[in-house]
């Protein structure tokens, strides 16, 4: 085990600073994409039923 | 030879986006727990058993996520490559709107790449960012991942987008090996390989284990979130494809 006590661990011998903001930049990154993705996801299922609609609407 | 041939039928079977679109919305799930199983041990091996290292104190653990970011922008790369390649050559849909899905990802992890390599360089070097060899071709990545993404937007046809985005993928793909061997070529302030495939590691063996899960994590990450981008790309594009209007996602 490598810390003695919470404020060891977020401390990083000094640097906190550069550790956390490395891993904290890696994981917002990687929260960010796959939200991002589910996004363009809906928005397309959203474009394409209007157009199937629409689509619909002419041949009627 | 039999078993081969059905090997390949089923290759081609799943070449088009009608017939890969429900594969990979069956896979993509699956890489993502193992990019989950794969960080959480990672993260475990390189946090609390790796031990402090003696010249960096606690500052080397970036290296877990430095070091897999950096592989996976360059492999990436050469995975973006390999589509576009098959797009100018065989001029198939799918590899084109492959290439087109792993660009942004790969654009994203040399940007950490490089962002954890100037908080790293801080405290160990004394500055965010010098003209090194291996910091200025990493530097030159990120913008062929950004011209590329730029090249495809500024074209409305997506299948020309695809092929110009092709060209320029491919003559970029000379910056991968300056990278991974600028280090042995130039005299730079970035240290030389950490892992080699021709000599031992000159690590603890956790600390090698940490980065090598890490990797995997990253790795993992990268196929969910390409396979999900793929199908984002495929569901835009073939918007007046019939079998689009018969996906349960659509029809209801």
């Amino acid at each position: 085990m490598n810390w003695n006590s919470p404020a060891e661990f977020f401390a990083m011998g000094g640097y906190g600073l550069y550790v956390w903001g490395s891993y904290i930049a890696c994981a917002l990154f990687m929260a960010v994409e796959p939200l991002l993705l589910r996004q363009r996801r809906k928005n397309a299922l959203i474009e394409l039923k209007r157009e199937i609609a629409a689509r619909k609407d002419n041949e009627t | 030879m039999n078993g081969m041939d059905n090997r390949l039928i089923n290759w081609f079977h799943f070449s088009s986006p009608q017939t890969f679109y429900p594969l990979a919305g069956k896979l993509m799930p699956w890489f993502a727990v193992l990019a989950a199983l794969f960080g959480i041990a990672g993260l475990y091996l390189g946090f609390f058993v790796a031990p402090t290292d003696a010249q960096q104190g606690e500052g080397y653990r970036i290296i877990f996520v430095h070091v897999a970011a950096s592989w996976m922008s360059m492999f990436l790369y050469l995975v973006m490559a390999f589509w576009a390649a098959l797009c100018l050559g065989f001029n198939t849909r799918l590899s084109g709107m492959m290439a087109s899905a792993v660009a942004p990802t790969g654009a994203m992890f040399a940007f950490l790449s490089l962002w954890t390599g100037a908080l790293w360089g801080k405290p160990m070097w004394g500055t965010w960012w010098v003209w090194d060899a291996r910091l200025t071709s990493e530097l030159i990545l990120l913008f062929l991942y950004l011209g590329y993404i730029a090249l495809q937007s500024a074209i409305d046809d997506p299948r020309r987008a695809d092929k110009a985005g092709a060209v320029l993928a491919i003559v970029g793909v000379i910056n991968v090996p300056i990278i991974y061997f600028s280090v042995k070529w130039w005299n730079t302030l970035h240290q030389g390989a950490s892992v080699s495939l021709t000599k031992s590691p000159s690590m603890a063996q956790t600390m090698l284990w940490g980065m090598l899960l890490m990797a995997l994590c990253f790795w993992m990450y990268a196929i969910a979130v390409v396979l999900q981008r793929v199908r984002a790309i495929i569901l835009e594009r073939e918007r007046h494809a019939g079998w689009v209007e018969h996906l349960k996602e659509v029809a209801k």
